[in-house]
């Protein structure tokens, strides 16, 4: 019976239209599978040299004191990231399985996840170096291993019994956050209380029991839960929202742009994938901490500012805007069939993008407490941003064929479009060309000359928007039977 | 008002339509008929431009459709859900179309209240998503959507799959109606005869993409259609 499942998952997963066709797409995440590896397990060695080093402190005790936090973020990655298995259940309810097969098969598969096993990479390592360096006990060491797999696999079936329980996983990352700052100003320690269990998973003999019960715990109810919702109504219905007309009457002032900007703040609101995006490039707006700050040594150079300042006011054009009109793709056939002119269509990403731009600008003004010539790093880079990247976006996204399912957040890290020679080849300058411009300006003359010289270049790419927008529509244009045809092939 | 010239369309040397020539004069109402994979969603698909034919060229008004896009403005088509936009309500999604097509919010309005029988109560004033709606709702959403700004070339892809008798019946009569005008050119695919030599003066049956029979629809079409494809 396994037998059939597993070669189905086989099959399933070489025959997706998306795996077929892309060897890039496998070299990628071959890439990052093999980049988290190596953290993971250069990790280990930094985190043990540098706490029996550098802060000559017990290694285990330490890693012990932290596994609390460890725990619970990896419960939020896991809730964020990890894939629910009742996907393609359906074609098999009315086969001759039992539903005890079938679930016991998806339960299973989850325990190969990757989320499992990463942290093999550090703890394998780390133990390691427990018993070479440390004089660990062995047995002890293994047990301690036996119950942090308890906890690993207890935070695998957890996470599937909250699936969707949005208000309990962000009571969790709440409670973790006030714990985390509380922990950090010094009025109060949770790691007092949690590490004894901690490290009692090493000292004691016999307390690994209690992970790995807590994971048989879980994963029975998980699979009752599951067995008991196997119904097209229940477990496997796909929940809809109540729907509320909007008319966001006040972008009517765009003209005819304002058909598609309103279309384009609906599809924001109303979609996973896209509301996600949107995260991600709020998130951005803090990348600039790293670099005004002076963390981050490496990123010390003048020239790393205009880098800052592009990334925290473009956020939202490099995420969402890389996408464009990939946005569009669950439609494109009725885009194409309407009465629109491209020009149109992409004056109003444009703008989308423009608009933007501006509001995280706005919301970058934190960046003064740094001194204003960090902000003026962030303006300038939002000028070159909205005159030059905007455009290059547009101009990168009409060779972007992958369709993109707006309900679900799978791949919403790392498609294989990232790895689109053409979009890498147009990714150029919309980071290092400012870059280079700046660092001309700044070695050749001053600061100023370089800021000027990056603005300038901004205020010239407005200057070529029609010629721009000409050819873009034009490249549009010959594309567009690829790109319908591309869109069709979903998954 | 539509000709189709030397149309083939060949995937990896296998060729999925080939047809010489045909004409379909202004005020027809074409009925397109043929068994899974004769071509029929790929003739449409190419009479909107979405797929490029391998050879031949198709005039929609006088105008070569792959050539310019003015013929958008008169043409108007529901193929399948791709033609629907998921995250909007009905509304919306009516407003929207009735913007692309120069149609203010009151004549969009003055349009559906023609079509409150057809929608039945399931598609106005649902609290739902397009995509939440049932395959058939989402179908009549798309088709009235069709019908917004006065199109003068109107394709439906099976319009007649997944609607209930009363909306078969329903729609039927818009067709109809449709079809009445001089000026409106409808296209209809169907897989069931009778509905289309019900609603179409003209049937046109393809076979592995080549035009086998061109009929003017009589008393005897529906008869003769069966015996061709019980053959």
């Amino acid at each position: 019976m396994f037998k059939h499942f597993i070669s189905l998952q086989w099959k399933s997963f070489w025959r997706s239209a998306s795996a077929s066709s892309g060897v890039w797409m496998k070299i990628f995440m071959g890439f990052w599978a093999v980049y988290f590896i190596l953290m993971m397990m250069g990790g280990s060695f930094i985190a043990y040299k540098y706490i029996n080093k550098e802060l000559c402190l017990d290694p285990l005790e330490v890693v012990s004191r932290f596994l609390i936090y460890w725990w619970a973020f990896d419960l939020i990655f896991r809730y964020a990231l990890q894939k629910m298995p009742i996907i393609n259940i359906t074609p098999l309810l009315i086969l001759p399985f039992t539903k005890n097969k079938i679930v016991s098969f998806a339960l299973g598969k989850t325990m190969l996840s990757f989320f499992n096993i990463i942290h093999a990479f550090f703890f394998v390592p780390f133990s390691v170096l427990l018993i070479t360096e440390g004089n660990a006990s062995l047995l002890n060491i293994l047990l301690w291993n036996i119950g942090l797999i308890g906890l690993v696999y207890a935070n695998n079936f957890l996470n599937i019994l909250l699936n969707n329980k949005d208000s309990l996983i962000y009571g969790v990352g709440g409670v973790m956050a006030v714990l985390g700052g509380l922990h950090y100003f010094g009025y109060f320690d949770i790691t007092q209380y949690t590490a004894p269990f901690f490290q009692g998973l090493y000292e004691s003999q016999f307390l690994f029991v209690v992970p790995i019960v807590a994971a048989v715990g879980f994963y029975i109810i998980a699979f009752k839960s599951f067995v008991k919702d196997l119904y097209l109504d229940a477990g496997l219905a796909t929940k809809s929202k109540t729907a509320k007309t909007e008319n966001l009457e006040w972008l009517d002032r765009f003209g005819k742009t304002a058909v598609f900007l309103k279309n384009d703040i609906k599809l924001i609101k109303r979609n996973k994938r896209a509301k996600t995006t949107v995260l991600v490039s709020a998130l951005f707006l803090f990348y600039g901490l790293l670099f005004f700050t002076g963390a981050v040594e490496a990123y010390e150079g003048p020239v790393w500012k205009i880098f800052a300042g592009i990334f925290v006011s473009g956020g939202f054009l490099m995420s969402f805007g890389q996408f464009v009109p990939s946005w569009d793709s669950s439609y494109y056939p009725l885009m194409m069939s309407q009465n629109i002119k491209y020009r149109e269509y992409l004056s109003s990403k444009w703008w989308l993008m423009v608009i933007a731009t501006f509001i995280s600008t706005i919301l970058a003004s934190g960046y003064l407490y740094f001194g204003w010539e960090a902000y003026l790093a962030v303006i300038v880079g939002a000028v070159y941003n909205m005159g030059m990247n905007s455009h290059v976006v547009l101009w990168a996204g009409a060779y972007v064929k992958t369709p993109i399912d707006l309900t679900s957040n799978k791949k919403a890290f790392g498609d294989k479009q990232s790895f689109n020679i053409k979009t890498l080849m147009l990714s150029l300058p919309k980071l290092a060309l400012p870059m280079i411009l700046y660092a001309i300006g700044h070695y050749a003359y001053s600061p100023y000359a370089g800021y000027a010289l990056v603005a300038l270049a901004g205020i010239a790419g407005f200057a070529f928007r029609n010629m721009v927008f000409d050819k873009i529509e034009r490249i549009y244009r010959t594309e567009k039977y690829k790109t319908i045809w591309a869109y069709k092939q979903k998954k | 008002m539509i000709g189709i010239h030397n149309i083939t369309k060949t995937y990896a040397g296998n060729t999925v339509l080939n047809i010489e020539h045909l004409e379909i004069p202004k005020g027809d109402s074409f009925g397109l008929v043929g068994n899974n994979g004769a071509g029929k969603t790929t003739l449409f698909s190419a009479l909107l431009d979405l797929i490029r034919p391998t050879t031949g060229y198709i005039e929609n008004s006088g105008i070569k459709v792959s050539e310019s896009e003015d013929w958008k403005a008169i043409t108007s088509a529901f193929i399948d859900e791709t033609f629907l936009i998921g995250y909007l309500t009905a509304e919306e999604y009516f407003y929207f179309i009735g913007e692309l097509r120069g149609q203010n919010k009151a004549d969009v309005d003055a349009l559906l209240a023609g079509f409150e029988d057809f929608f039945h109560g399931e598609i106005l004033g649902q609290k739902k998503y397009l995509r939440d709606l049932s395959k058939g709702n989402q179908k009549k959403a798309g088709i009235v959507a069709a019908l917004i700004g006065n199109p003068e070339v109107i394709i439906l892809d099976e319009p007649f799959a997944n609607l209930d008798p009363t909306t078969q019946i329903r729609l039927k009569k818009i067709i109809k109606e449709l079809a009445a005008d001089p000026n409106v050119t409808v296209l209809v695919s169907s897989h069931d005869l009778m509905h289309v030599t019900e609603v179409c003066e003209r049937i046109v049956v393809l076979d592995k993409g080549e035009v086998v029979k061109d009929l003017v629809t009589s008393e005897e079409t529906l008869k003769e259609l069966e015996e061709h494809f019980n053959k």
